[in-house]
This record gives structure tokens, sequence and C-alpha cells, in this order.
């Protein structure tokens, strides 16, 4: 048995294909005008790169300051400002639009045998919205920034903070445009675009779960667009919706804010879960267990994901009757994240497992992410929710999810596809090694804040008792290894797109219609329509097309 | 939704969308008369001092002339059933946004903390 699936071309005759997506056009221009998804693609790979970068410089800054007890790197409300950033800019500029719009962009079209997604040039508007929304992002760090934290909370963003409230908002609305016409696009893309024998249960599960997240995308963020205005007439105007002196109520906002910022985390980890299903069924050499039941767990969470929002308020004052009814409803969507873990680990059960680098972002995920979830059962569970609200326990529990699950997923997608999408591989030792620093890089940094939460060291500031102090170290000197877990990723891609290794069309054997195409591919994708005759993940089906190539070579 | 599977992928416009329903210029004209005649029952029903009923009366009204914009003007009456659903999708997320968050309301401890 080998320890390794990856074949790639003989090097020394191997060539990337001279004509590709790529080497097509020349030119600024012709990237910047492009209606190519692909191109598309990378031009969000590389703005998001650099708002990540911003994103976990500011993150670095937030732990430099809680190395020590005392407000002493910087004052409170600049420590206050710089959270906010880090929250604004990871959530919005980073975690949404990460997977779908940078791989689901490059992928859905490729997966489904299609030319390009179904309304291209909307493709593209929605990138310039997203710059629109960065750039002022960037303007309102620069001219003074603003502390309300990222979730804008009333009566503290309409009242009391002199800060940029109003260019944050509108960053965030424009860019909250960019995410609806990516996920229109695909809702669209993939009722109308598929190939003839594509049938709804041949779709990889990659789809199904960006098809998931687009209906968030698309019926959600319009109410986070409408809550931003409210709070920006408020601020300006004065209208009174969330002033109790005027009739209003204040918890009212956070009624409209989490009606779409829970369902955004679905937004956030459904893509990640996608590229998980690819990645295990790649390296395990097997069908996904219970494809159907993934499927429809990547809808179900879609849907329930509604139902939700109020376990974030839970200390807010609502009514206790009402709690009751969101917590338990809370405890259902915990059902089918269950059951995409246990369906992946039965893939894995007398699979033929091999350790590429994206294969161990995967089993991060899997971990992380259970750690992260089981945490939310904790947090939902209204008892429970009292004591460990607002303290660093809620800090871990989310970034849990979102970076030991959701930025892993990201980086196993980014190494799994990093060949398809260059046509070139990168150094596989020094990757599986950048994958088991960011591993234990992010337990150090978040697995002490659990304690500290539980301990009772609430989040938001910048001073602590000095009792919390070793854990807070821990967490810091965390937070430096997985610093360097990120830094490895992008100098090694850099370096492979030049002196990588030629990738070949396939080189880990899988099954998708986007690995049978050359490498990187053509604009057109395609040079005949596609016609899908077997499953999803039919390994005995890629065996026979060996099979036959080998036979027409002879 | 089965039914989309088998249609040309390159098959030209006359696959890609749905007929296309022609509308005549009557039944346009029917809503925008019926769109006015509503405009003019808000305004008259904003004299009128019914209670609790003022908003309850102006928000009807303003449903009815949305429904009729959304299914004639909109053309989602004469549109594929996929169309429908999702409209419907829309509707239905609107309704339990406003249904979950009553469900604090109505339930608050008011005044009682």
């Amino acid at each position: 048995m080998s320890s390794t699936i990856v074949s790639l071309p003989d090097q020394s005759t191997a060539r990337i294909p001279k004509i590709n997506f790529i080497t097509k056009e020349n030119g600024l221009l012709s990237w910047l005008l492009t209606s190519d998804h692909k191109r598309i693609a990378i031009l969000y790979l590389i703005s998001i790169t650099f708002f990540f970068t911003i994103g976990g410089a500011l993150a670095g800054v937030i732990r430099l300051e809680l190395l020590t007890p005392q407000s002493d790197l910087m004052a409170a409300d600049t420590y206050n400002k710089v959270f906010t950033m880090h929250g604004v800019v990871m959530i919005f500029l980073f975690l949404v639009p990460s997977v779908p719009a940078t791989l689901g962009n490059f992928l859905i079209p490729l997966m489904i045998g299609a030319k390009d997604l179904a309304l291209p040039k909307i493709n593209l508007l929605s990138w310039y919205l997203y710059i629109a929304g960065g750039i002022l992002v960037l303007y309102t760090m620069i001219s003074g920034g603003v502390d309300t934290g990222w979730t804008f909370t009333t009566p503290l963003s309409t009242h009391y903070v002199n800060t940029n409230v109003l260019t944050t908002g509108m960053a965030i609305f424009i860019a909250g445009f960019s995410s609806i016409f990516t996920g229109l696009n695909f809702i669209v893309t993939i009722h109308k675009m598929r190939a003839p024998g594509m049938t709804w249960f041949r779709l990889p599960l990659f789809v199904w779960s960006n098809y998931a997240a687009s209906i968030l995308m698309v019926l959600g963020t319009p109410v986070l667009a409408i809550a931003l205005v409210l709070v920006a007439l408020e601020r300006t105007v004065g209208i009174g919706v969330f002033d109790p002196t005027k009739g209003g109520d204040p918890l009212l906002f956070q009624h409209l804010f989490w009606f779409y910022s829970h369902p955004a985390v679905y937004i956030m980890i459904l893509p990640g879960m996608g590229v998980i299903s690819e990645v295990i069924s790649a390296f395990s050499r097997k069908r996904v267990f219970g494809y159907t039941a993934v499927a429809f767990s990547s809808v179900a969470i879609a849907v329930f994901g509604f139902f939700v929002w109020e376990h974030h308020m839970f200390i807010m004052g609502v009514s206790s009757y009402s709690m009751l009814v969101f917590s338990l409803l809370t405890m259902l969507v915990a059902v089918p994240s269950a059951i995409k873990i246990f369906n992946w680990t039965f893939t894995l059960y007398k699979g033929s497992i091999t350790f590429e680098t994206p294969m161990l972002y995967a089993f991060g995920f899997m971990g992380l992410f259970t750690i992260g979830g089981l945490t939310g059962v904790f947090l939902g569970t209204s008892g429970t929710d009292i004591h460990l609200t607002e303290t660093y326990f809620i800090v871990a529990h989310f970034h849990f999810v979102m970076v030991g699950g959701m930025l892993m997923a990201y980086l196993a997608g980014i190494h799994f596809w990093w060949p398809k999408i260059t046509g070139r591989m990168y150094p596989e030792k020094i990757s599986q090694l950048a994958a088991v620093v960011t591993f234990i890089g992010f337990n150090f940094t978040f697995f002490p804040q659990f304690i500290l939460g539980t301990l009772g060291m609430p989040r938001r500031y910048a001073a602590y008792p000095p009792e919390f102090q070793i854990l807070n170290v821990f967490s810091t000197a965390g937070a430096t290894i997985l610093g360097v877990g990120y830094l490895l990723p992008i100098l090694y891609l850099t370096w492979s797109l030049k002196y990588g290794e030629i990738a070949g069309n396939n080189p880990w054997q899988a099954t998708g219609l986007e690995w049978q195409i050359q490498s990187p591919p053509l604009t057109e994708n395609f040079l005949e329509v596609p016609v899908m005759d077997h499953d999803a993940y039919d390994y005995e089906w890629l065996e026979r097309q060996k099979e036959k190539e080998v036979a027409s070579a002879g | 939704m089965s039914e989309h599977l088998d249609h040309e992928h390159e098959g030209g416009p006359k696959n890609d969308y749905e007929e296309h329903h022609i509308v005549s210029p009557a039944v346009y004209a029917t809503i925008f008369a019926a769109l006015l005649v509503a405009t003019g029952l808000t305004v008259g029903a904003s004299y009128i001092e019914m209670g609790v009923f003022n908003p309850i009366v102006a928000i009807g009204i303003a449903v009815i002339k949305a429904t009729l914009v959304v299914l004639f003007f909109m053309h989602v009456k004469y549109s594929s059933k996929l169309t429908k659903l999702t409209v419907g999708a829309g509707l239905f997320t609107f309704l339990a946004l406003i249904g979950m968050t009553l469900s604090d309301y109505i339930s608050r401890a008011w005044g009682r903390w």
C-alpha cells in the first residue's frame, strides 16, 4: 500500500498548457474587466488575503495588549477600536466571502459542467462592491475607527459613541450586496446550468453546501442592511425605533441584527463543510457515507439557522418564555451538524486514508469544529449561558468554529484545489508542517480562553485581574505560533507559482468534473458540454476511465 | 425540480426562459386603478379614528397593494413554480422574523422588572 495517492506527470516532459484562463489575455484591464468566474475568483482570493492579513495583524495587537493585566500597550478606548475593527474585517471582509467567493466562484461552474456562472457581470459587480466596502472600512480605520464592537449594539451605537459608526455601517451595507449577488448567482447557476445528466443527487456536496449558504445570503443579508439603515437614521435624524423615550425598543435592533448574523455564521461555515466533504472523500478513496443525509443536512442547517437567533440575547432582557423556545430550537441545529461529522467519520471507516496536506487540515476541522459546536450547545442552554455569555468562553467558542473550523476548511480547500487553480503543486512536506503548526498554535491560543471564560474573565476589556495572566500568556504565545502557521502557506504558495512541480490534470485522482479537465482550465472550462453518467465520488468510474485511456494510448 | 434536468445546456433562449406570458394593457390599467383606489382608501382611513385598528388598517391596505404589484406588475402570477417558490421563501423568512420576534414581545414581563 502506498502512503500517498499523489500522481504527478513526468516532470521532464510535463508542461503547463499554453492556453489557459490565466494566459488567454494579458494586462491589468483584462483582469479588472473580466467576466470569467475563474479570474474573478482569483481577484477575490488576492483581496481576501489582503484583508485577512489586516484582520490578523489586529488580532496580534489584541493578544499583545492582553499579555499583561494592565492596559499598557494602548489606551482602553484604542483597544475597543482594535477589537471592533478586527471583528468587522474578519467577519464581513474575510469569513463571509472566503470560501464562496474564491473557491465557490472558481469551482461551482466546473463542478456542474457549465461554462461560467449564470450572471457573469453581476459576479464582477459583486467583487467591485466588495472592494468598495473594503476601502470604506480602511477609510474608517484610518480616520479614527469605530468602537461599538462588530455587533453595533444599540443604544451604544445610536446614542453614546462618537466614532465612525456611519461609515462602517455603510461599508457593511455595501459589502452585504456583494454577498447577496454572489448568493443569487450561485442559486440561479445551480438551478439552471447543470450539465446533462447532472441531477441534484449527483452534485458534489460542495455545491450543495454552497447552495444552502447562498439561500442564507439572499434571504438574510437584506435584514442586516435594513438594521444598519435604521441605526444610521436613528443616529442622524433620531427616528426613534430603537429609543424607548420615543416609543422604540433597543432590543429590536438586536432582533434584526441577529436575524442575519446568526444565519451568517452558517453562511461562513457551510461552504467550509462542503470543502471537507470533498477532501475527506478524495483522501479516503470512498464515496461520502450517507450522501443524501449530508446534502440535506446542509439545507436543514440553513433552515434551522433562521429560528435560533435569540440565543445571542438571553441576558439582554428578552422574555423568559421565548428564551425557552429559542433554547430548544438551538439544540436542533446541533443535529444536522452532528450528522455531517458522523458521516465524515464513517467515510473514513475502512477507507484507504492518506495524509496529504488538505486531509490534515480536514482532520483539524473535524476535531476543532466538534469542540466549537458542542460548546455552542452549552451556550445555547439558557441556564449555563447566563454564566458564560460575554466571557472569554464565548470568544473561545466562536473562534473554535470560525478559525478552527472555517479557516482550517478554507486552507484545506485552497491546498486541495491549488493544483487546479495554478497548475502547480506546493511543496508537500513544508505544507504538512504548516498544517500541524496551525493546529498546535490554534489550540494553544484558544483552549486557555475556555478556562478563562469559565473562571469569569469578561470579553472586550483591555485590562483584567492579575490572576488571569498565566492563561493569557499561554494564549498570546499560541497566537505567535498560529501566526507562523498562517505565514507559511502565504510564502510557499507564492513560491510554488513559479517553482512548484507541474500538477497535471488530476494529481489527487479525484472524481469531480473539475479534475477531468486541464489545469489551469481553459477560459471556456470544457471543450464540449460534459455528460454526467455516474454518481458523485464514483472511484470505480475513475478507474474505468483510466483503463480506457491506457487502452487507447497503447 | 426534475423537469429542469434534461433541457439542453446550450439550447438558446427558447429553453433558457419560461414562456413569456403577454399581459394585456387592460389588466395593467385595472391594477393601476385598484392601486389608486387603495391609496385613496389609505388617505381616507387616516381621517377616521379607529384606535388600535389605525395601523392595522393602514398596513392591511399596503399589503394588498404590494401583493397586487408582485402578482401582476412583477408577473409572478404567470411565472414558473420555481419563481413562486422563491417569492414564497422570502415571505416565509419575513414571517419567521416578525413571528419569532413577537414571541419575545408578547410574553415579556413588561413593567415587572
